[in-house]
Parts: structure tokens; C-alpha cells; sequence
């Protein structure tokens, strides 16, 4: 490494070489003098013999340097001047490659905590969930699990979990808390290993609740234990239960589903008391996701055959339950293909979006360089005169592309990571931890960067052949080299209307999905949440069952109904618009066998006390709605929808005393009839839904509906303190109805969210684009403008000249990015609740931003172009 | 010398071909040792002028040799009374110089092996 030592002595030589230099040159001088020539003449003739001395000493200089490397220092300081010189240009540059580049890096993110990443365990590639069935489904009995598991030969072991919550009693202030319930062989599986304590064992399990034992997840014992390293061991009561905290789970350890963060692990095999029933011992039931760590040297498929082997024999065991089923293996993490499914197209698509609004922005970027280097034509030219080669100034060019794209890299990737954490800590849903950890890795930082790089160079690249095509001469001898205002259509404008008809779209249907919830969340649900409180409470989580619940729930209303400000109060076991819903098969009285074939329909099925209709003010049509007389001792009744009464009886007005049956055959006449209204999700097509009375159906799931004329700040703590008097075991959760309706418009406001920078991020392109275009133009045309101003054109005339071209392909882009974001917005529609662009305010809102947009990217360039002063232009000549 | 024709333009003069001026460069300074000044003189008129080497591209290829160790300078006064810097060739540049010129004989020898054959031809 000689280039070491040479750094030091570096001056030194340099001073040698210069000396030596010019001391050869006056020696030449002197002897030309000797000869007879003149002292000028001497001189000119020694500096024409000696040659081009800058380059040559620079030549001679280089062979003491580090290769390249300091020559690039040097390109790096002159790049930096020479952007630092154009403010305007390097800010727009930066921004774009940041916006995009953080787009990607946050895109990449989530390709990399979703799809690529396996399982955080050791060795979390060789798991696989099982699936059941050719709907893939993720649900599995347990005694089919127990089949599975003990008669395998490809897997070293399967494990069973199913989500659930349970009311967790630690200081006695119980409140629900969302955990696993695992089979015994789950942490050893999975090859985690106790942050603090142990976890629980295979060993541990000796049937149904025998099991008393819970592994606290890291950050739930940071949370609500305060790290004490002194819970192992303690007693805390599960629904009443006790129970002992045996450890706690290492820190990146959350289980085996993405976007589930539990607060705690328990037993499967306490089932029935974490839940309050127990279907472990029926093959019918299912809900246990499976996963199994593959055996060495066992194959995917060949794993799939031995579990469908077993599939056979025990559809031949148990051909009432397992007829027909069949296994398939998925990767885990998102319930296998259920949500795997959807969310691997997504990210993907996502992924591809996001490429290709970088190689968008490259295009953008690069007709940005060539403006900059037409403009700088003069300088080039001048530096090829010098002696530069063509190499070198090249270099310099791409060298500058490279800082923009390494600054905006980094600023890119810097906000990406702000994004991300967000996007980490984020709960869409509330009362429910459902969340995605996509936290950047090093696999993120070094895609970014090596996308930046490539952009970099890639539009870099753009201006190489003006440069290849410089003459020095012509440079010099006419100013700015003119290229022919073309009438052809080139390849950069054709770029740039696809941009703009994809910014038209992103802005079309940004404004539609926004436009459409603002609607929305004024529509008419078939309930009105304005002025409700809700409560959700599980009885079973404060021990009570069976015929215990309806008596506790009519006191606990009661109790509510005394609270000054409250109008009327009812409960139910669920409510529209909530995470998930029960729907169930209704039959005509006519039918006799209740095979699935012979349904009328799916209805949704809530059990509702006396007064439900009255709290979510849904409009009673016709008949009666339900009393405290319609117990289990008279015959069902049940309140059905509009759509309800059209499926089953052809028109509203034949429902109403008619009868229907449910599954396995009891009968149930109708009683009532109200208004349609949103279940499952706002988008959805119009479903039947029936009402049946509490009563007759109990349930220990309890959503009391809390309806005042009182503010809920008012009303809210007056309802705790009264729920928490009546049992201060029951742990529940309290919020306005409207708050609660976040999860039904999840995914609308999630669509709403990611169109939204969508747009911002196409119209932050458009507006770069436009820019780089108009401003390349301007540029080109600088002369031609000049004279046209000498001749005395007016300034419109100018402006036309300068900029139609560009307007003409604004508008034509706009043109078709809406008739396409019209196209667009029916497939939004089955997002977003009535999201239609038929709306004057939409297509109104559309054409303005594009305008703004082409007005504010012109700008500078049009400046530029009225700013021309024909004198300056003349004199360069 | 074929090499050697007369209408040089800017660009063919530059370097013969690569090694070729430190060959010569080296070759001068084993007889005796010489500044840069000096030694374009002594190659031109070593050369009767048909290579007319452009006298600055010595000293890049002299900063090469230099580097290479293949020869030293100092700095000193030279028999005409100017302050010079002269270089003088080193142990390993004579071995250098050695290996080079052989293997230019050989070359050259090949080239010239090869011309011939194809004047033969034509004639």
C-alpha cells in the first residue's frame, strides 16, 4: 500500500514536479533566444512544444494518486459547488428521489415483514401451516389435530393455537386481555426459549384444565407489570381462575401469527375455562391453526401426501365429520392462504407500483439533467477545448447524478424509517391488538441504497449522448447548442403524459375514496350511532354461565337505565359493523331436510334484548318488536329486515306473521319487520338479517347500547362506576358507538390513506416531470425565444412558444388519467362506500389540481423564459 | 522506421505505444544520468528528429519510473550552471530496462517476420 506514505509526501512532489516544469520551459526559452528568436516568440514556442501542461501535469500527478478515488473527491467537491450554485434544481431533484426512494424503502418494508422474512424462531423457514380443505382454510378440530400430530411421519412436531380473549385479574381491577391459547408443545416447537421463568410443556397437559399456567408476552410484562422479574411465580385470576405466571417470552417473540401481538400465552387444554365452553372433544368443530416444523430432508409435497394419507383414514373413521378432507401447507404467519393470500398480492402489487414510480421519477430526473446539461453546454464545450476528455466530464455528470441520489436516498430512507415506526406502533382496530411490526432491517438499507445508486446512474445516463455529441468548436462558436424544436412526438413526451394520466388517476381517485367516506359516515346504516355509548363485556369472563347470564344482564341494564341522561339502553350479543359476524342458514317452513343445499338464504343473526331497536334507532316498518315475555318457555319469534322478508317471503307485507325455520328445524314466526341497514362491512350488497330475542337465544357475549342525551364524557364515567358497582369482576371495554365503527371503516380509511399519498407521491411526479420537461425546453429554445422578443413578440405568443407544447400534453394526460380514474373508481367502490365519481364536486376538484399542478411546475420556467433579455443572448453570440 | 512517419497528428504522437518512451527514457539514463530537459534533447537527436516526442508527455512517464523506483532524482546544478533535477536509473531499472528490450526485440522481430512474409506474397 505505497499510497499510503505517498499521501504525506504528496506536496512535496507536486512542488518537485512544477518546479521542474517550468524550469524546462524557460530552459527551452532560453535556448530558442539563443537562436534569435524574440523573447515573446520563445516563450509561445516552448509552452507550444511542451504541449498541453495543465493535463500533463495533472497526468503526472495522478500516477502519485490513489487510483481513482481522489479524482472522484475531487468530482464530489466540484459536484457539490456546482449543485449548491442551483438551489432549485438540487432541492427538486432530492425531493423526488427522497419521496420515492422512501416509498419503496416503506414498501420493501412491509414485502420484507410480510412475504419474505419466515417466522421470527429459529429456523422459522422450515414451518408450514396446515390447512384443511379446498377452501384452505386454517381451521382444524383438536381431535383432529391429536391425529395429526401423533400419527405424522415429515414433521418434528405440530403445534395447535387459536386466538382468544380472557378478563385478566391481577390487582382486582380485571379487564379483558387478547392472548393464545397453545397446545402444550408450542414453545418447544417453535424452539423459543423463556425470557425470564419457563414456558409450559407437553408434560404439563393432563387433560381439560389441568393446566392452570400463563407465559406473559415481553411486551405485556413490560407494560402492565412493570418488568418486575418477581411475577414468575405469582397468581393472577384468568375469568375468576387462578392461575400462575410460569415466565415470560423473549422480546421479538409474538407468536406465530404477523399481526397479532398477544398479552399472553395460556394452556389449550384450559379451554373451557378460558372461554367459557369447550369443543376439544368434538371432531365437527373447528378453529385450531395448525403449524409443523418440517423434518430434515422431508419435502413440502412429501409431507402433504403423508398428512392426506391420514386425511383418508380418518374420513374413513369418521366419515360424519371428515368426509372428503384433505391437507395443504402454506407459509405462516397470516392464517395461512386466508389472509395470506390477499396480502402477498398487495404488498406485490404495492411493490410493483412503487418500482414504478421510481422508474418514473428516473425519467423525470433525467430530462431534469439534460436541461441542466443544455444549459451548461457552453461550460462542457469550453472544457472539451481545454483538453478535458469526454470521459472525464461525463464522470463529473454522474457524479453528480450519484450525490443527488445518495442525498436523497438517505433523506429517503431516514423518512421511511420515521413512517415505519409509525406504521409499527399502529392499532388499526380498537380494543384489539392487531398490529404489523415492519420495523427496516439491513436488507432494507441496502436495497435502498443500491436503488438510489442505480437511479442514479440511470438517469444520469440520460445526458451522456448530448455530451458524446458535444463540438467544442460549435459550442463555443454558438452559444447553447440548439437541438430542432421537433414536432415529432417523442419518446420523453410520451413518458410524461402516461405520468400525468397516472397522477389524474391517483388524484381522481384519491378524491372519489375521500369523497365517498365523508358520505359514508353520514349514510344511513340501518342504526344511528350518533349519541350511543357501548359497552362490550364477556360474563364468562367474571364466571357466570348458563342460566346465570340473562339474569345478570337484566340487572346490569336496569342498573344502567337508572343513570341520569340515559334515554334508553338494550344489549345484544353483537352489533352491526363490528369485527365479524354471525351468519346462519334460514329455511322455508315448507322445508323437511336441513341439508345446506336446501337454505333459503344466509341470514345474520343478532339476539337482542327488549328496547335494541329503540337504542340503535333502527325504524320499526311493521309489527311488534320484542318484550320481556318473549322468554324460552313461549315459541320463537323474530324480527327480520326488508331484504329478509323479500328473500324468504317474496314482499315485506307477507312476512309479518309467517314462519321460517332455522337450523335443525325449529320454527320461528315473525313478528316484526325494520329497516335494511350495513352489517358486516359498509360496501357490502344487502344482506338478510334477523333479530331474535335474547331470551330465547342467551348468550355471554354482552354489547350493552347506551343511548343519552347527554354528552359521553358526561354519561361515560357514571356508566363505569355503576358497572364496576355491580360487579367489580367484570372486566369491559367502553367507547362511543362511533369510535367503535373505526373497524368497519378500516379498510375504507386504510384505501382512503394509502390513494392518498399515492396521489401526493403521482402528483409530486407530475409536478418534477412537467418541471423538467418545460424546463428543458425553455432552455433549448433560448435564442430562438430571445429573437422572437427582439421582434417584438408579445408575451403570450412567447409563452406559447415556450410552454404549449407542455400543456398540450398536461391536458391530454388529464384527459385520459381521469376517463381512467373514472374506470378506476369501480373497483374502488367495493372498498370504499359509495364511492363514485359522478360527483361534479370530484370531477371539479380533478381538473383544478391538475391545473395547479401545471401552473405551479411551469412557473420557473415560464419566468425564465419572459425574463430573457434579447441584449444578453446577442452579446454571448 | 515505419513507426516513425513523418506526418505525426496530435493524437498518434502521444505515446508510441505503451512502455515505449520509458524504454527509451530508461535506455538514455543508463548512459548517463540526465534532467528532463536534457533528456528530450538526447532523444530527439538519438532518433535523427524522426520521433518527435512532445516534450511535456516525458514527464508524466518519468513520474511513473519514479514511482516504479526505477529511477531516482535529485536535485543539483547542472554543467551549465542551472538549477536541474537530475535522475539517474536504479539497480532494478536496469533490470527493468533489461527484460523490456528483449522482449521489444522480440516483438519487433515478430512484426517484422510478418511484413516481410507478406511483401513475399504480394510481390
Amino acid at each position: 500500500m505505497s499510497w499510503i506514505p505517498n499521501i504525506f509526501r504528496r506536496g512535496k512532489l507536486y512542488e518537485d514536479l512544477s518546479e521542474e516544469i517550468r524550469l524546462h520551459m524557460e530552459e527551452r526559452a532560453e535556448q530558442l533566444m539563443g537562436e534569435g528568436m524574440s523573447h515573446g516568440e520563445a516563450e509561445q514556442e516552448a509552452r507550444r512544444a511542451f504541449g498541453n501542461r495543465t493535463l500533463l501535469e495533472e497526468r503526472s500527478r495522478e500516477v502519485w494518486q490513489w487510483p481513482t478515488v481522489e479524482s472522484i473527491v475531487a468530482d464530489v467537491r466540484f459536484a457539490l459547488r456546482q449543485l449548491c450554485k442551483s438551489p432549485g434544481f438540487t432541492a427538486t431533484a432530492i425531493l423526488t428521489l427522497a419521496l420515492c426512494i422512501g416509498a419503496n424503502a416503506v414498501v420493501f418494508s412491509l414485502l420484507n415483514g410480510l412475504v419474505l422474512r419466515p417466522l421470527d424462531v429459529p429456523d422459522g423457514q422450515n414451518l408450514y401451516q396446515v390447512q384443511v380443505g379446498k377452501g384452505h382454510s386454517p381451521g382444524m378440530s383438536y381431535p383432529d389435530y391429536i391425529d395429526l400430530r401423533d400419527r405424522n411421519r415429515s414433521f418434528d412436531g405440530l403445534i395447535a393455537y387459536e386466538i382468544s380473549t380472557a378478563g385478566l385479574d391481577t390487582d382486582g381491577n380485571p379487564s379483558p386481555v387478547w392472548l393464545y391459547t397453545a397446545s402444550g408443545n408450542y414453545f418447544d416447537v417453535l424452539g423459543v426459549h423463556p425470557y425470564l421463568g419457563r414456558f409450559f410443556h407437553s408434560t404439563d397437559e393432563n387433560g381439560p384444565n389441568s393446566a392452570p399456567y400463563i407465559v406473559l408476552s415481553y411486551a405485556f410484562w413490560q407494560s402492565h407489570f412493570q418488568s418486575d422479574a418477581g411475577v414468575v411465580g405469582r397468581t393472577v385470576r384468568l375469568n375468576k381462575f387462578a392461575y400462575t405466571i410460569l415466565g415470560v417470552a423473549p422480546p421479538g417473540f409474538r407468536g406465530t401469527e404477523l399481526f397479532y401481538a398477544p398479552a399472553l400465552w395460556a394452556p389449550l387444554v384450559n379451554q373451557q375455562q378460558i372461554e367459557g365452553s369447550s369443543n376439544l372433544d368434538k371432531r365437527g368443530s373447528q378453529g385450531r391453526w395448525v403449524i409443523g416444523r418440517l423434518k430434515v430432508g422431508v419435502t413440502q409435497a412429501q409431507a402433504t401426501e403423508d398428512l392426506n394419507s391420514i386425511a383418508t383414514s380418518l374420513a374413513k373413521a369418521y366419515p360424519k365429520e371428515d368426509e372428503g378432507m384433505s391437507f395443504a401447507l402454506a407459509r405462516p404467519g397470516l392464517a395461512g392462504d386466508m389472509l395470506g393470500g390477499p396480502v402477498h398480492a398487495f404488498v406485490g402489487g404495492l411493490m410493483l407500483l412503487a418500482g414504478l414510480i421510481l422508474l418514473a421519477a428516473c425519467a423525470n430526473l433525467g430530462s431534469l439533467f439534460s436541461a441542466r446539461a443544455a444549459d451548461r453546454s457552453r461550460e462542457i464545450a469550453l472544457r472539451l477545448a481545454l483538453g478535458s476528455t469526454r470521459g472525464r466530464i461525463l464522470r463529473q455528470l454522474l457524479t453528480e447524478a450519484v450525490l443527488v441520489s445518495l442525498v436523497g436516498g438517505a433523506m429517503g430512507v431516514a423518512g421511511s424509517v420515521v413512517l415505519l415506526r409509525w406504521l409499527s406502533a399502529w392499532q388499526p382496530i380498537p380494543d384489539m391488538p392487531i398490529n404489523v411490526t415492519v420495523h427496516p432491517d439491513t436488507r432494507t438499507y441496502l436495497i435502498s441504497l443500491l436503488l438510489a445508486l442505480a437511479s442514479g446512474l440511470l438517469f444520469g445516463m440520460v445526458p451522456v449522448r448530448q455530451v458524446l455529441k458535444a463540438d467544442p468548436y460549435q459550442g463555443i462558436k454558438a452559444g447553447t447548442a440548439e437541438l430542432a424544436a421537433g414536432r415529432r412526438v417523442t419518446l420523453r413526451d410520451v413518458l410524461l403524459a402516461a405520468q400525468i394520466a397516472v397522477c389524474a388517476v391517483l388524484v381522481t381517485s384519491s378524491l372519489v375514496s375521500v369523497r365517498g367516506m365523508v358520505r359514508s359516515l353520514k349514510s344511513n346504516f340501518g342504526f344511528v350511532p350518533q349519541n350511543v355509548i357501548q359497552v362490550n363485556a364477556n360474563l364468562n369472563m367474571a364466571g357466570y354461565s348458563g342460566d346465570q347470564l340473562p339474569v345478570v344482564q337484566m340487572r346490569i341494564l336496569d342498573e344502567v337505565k337508572k343513570i341520569p341522561g340515559v334515554t334508553v339502553a338494550a344489549y345484544a350479543n353483537r352489533i352491526p359493523l363490528n369485527l365479524g359476524w354471525s351468519q346462519n342458514v334460514v329455511f322455508l317452513d315448507s322445508a323437511t331436510n336441513y341439508k345446506m343445499s336446501n337454505a333459503a338464504a344466509k341470514a345474520i343473526e343478532y339476539d337482542v334484548s327488549p328496547g335494541y331497536f329503540q337504542a340503535a334507532a333502527t325504524s320499526l316498518l311493521r309489527g311488534r318488536a320484542f318484550t320481556w315475555n318473549d322468554r324460552k318457555d313461549v315459541p320463537r319469534v323474530a324480527v327480520v329486515n326488508q331484504e329478509f322478508a323479500r328473500k324468504l317471503f317474496g314482499s315485506e307485507e307477507k312476512a309479518i306473521g309467517n314462519f321460517f325455520k332455522i337450523g335443525g328445524g325449529a320454527r320461528v314466526q315473525v313478528v316484526g319487520l325494520v329497516e335494511d341497514g350495513k352489517y358486516g362491512t359498509l360496501s357490502e350488497d344487502q344482506k338478510p338479517a334477523m333479530f331474535l330475542p335474547i331470551l330465547q337465544s342467551p348468550s355471554n357475549a354482552m354489547w350493552l347500547l347506551v343511548r343519552s342525551n347527554l354528552s359521553s364524557q358526561e354519561v361515560g364515567p357514571s356508566l363505569e362506576r355503576t358497572l364496576h358497582a355491580l360487579d367489580p369482576g367484570l372486566p369491559f371495554t367502553i367507547n362511543t358507538w362511533e369510535e367503535e365503527l373505526g373497524t368497519a371503516l378500516f379498510a375504507a380509511r386504510a384505501a382512503s390513506m394509502a390513494l392518498g399519498v399515492l396521489g401526493g407521491l403521482g402528483a409530486m411526479l407530475a409536478l418534477t416531470g412537467i418541471f423538467g420537461v418545460a424546463a428543458y425546453s425553455v432552455s433549448n429554445r433560448l435564442r430562438e425565444l430571445g429573437i422572437r422578443i427582439a421582434l417584438g413578440a408579445p408575451r403570450r405568443e412567447v409563452m406559447r412558444a415556450a410552454l404549449g407544447r407542455v400543456f398540450r400534453l398536461l391536458a391530454a394526460g388529464s384527459m385520459v388519467g381521469l376517463l381512467l380514474g373514472i374506470a378506476a373508481t369501480k373497483l374502488l367502490s367495493f372498498i370504499v362506500y359509495q364511492a363514485t365519481p359522478r360527483d361534479p364536486l370530484v370531477l371539479a376538484g380533478v381538473v383544478l389540481a391538475m391545473l395547479l399542478l401545471g401552473l405551479l411546475a411551469t412557473w420557473i420556467p415560464a419566468q425564465r423564459a419572459l425574463s430573457i433579455d434579447p441584449l444578453i443572448l446577442l452579446r454571448e453570440e | 522506421m515505419p513507426l516513425a512517419n513523418k506526418p505525426m497528428t496530435e493524437t498518434t504522437s502521444r505515446d508510441l505505444f505503451p512502455g515505449a518512451l520509458e524504454m527509451m527514457i530508461l535506455e538514455s539514463l543508463r548512459r548517463q544520468p540526465a534532467h528532463g530537459y536534457a533528456l528530450v534533447q538526447h532523444i530527439q537527436q538519438r532518433s535523427r528528429n524522426l520521433l518527435q516526442v512532445e516534450e511535456g508527455s516525458l514527464y508524466p512517464a518519468l513520474q511513473r519510473l519514479l514511482k516504479a523506483k526505477l529511477v531516482k532524482a535529485e536535485w543539483g546544478i547542472s554543467s551549465t550552471n542551472r538549477r536541474v533535477r537530475t535522475y539517474q536509473i536504479t539497480a532494478s531499472g536496469l533490470r527493468h530496462l533489461e527484460q523490456q528490450i528483449s522482449s521489444f526485440e522480440r516483438m519487433f522481430e515478430g512484426i517484422a517476420l510478418v511484413l516481410d512474409a507478406s511483401k513475399a506474397t504480394t510481390n
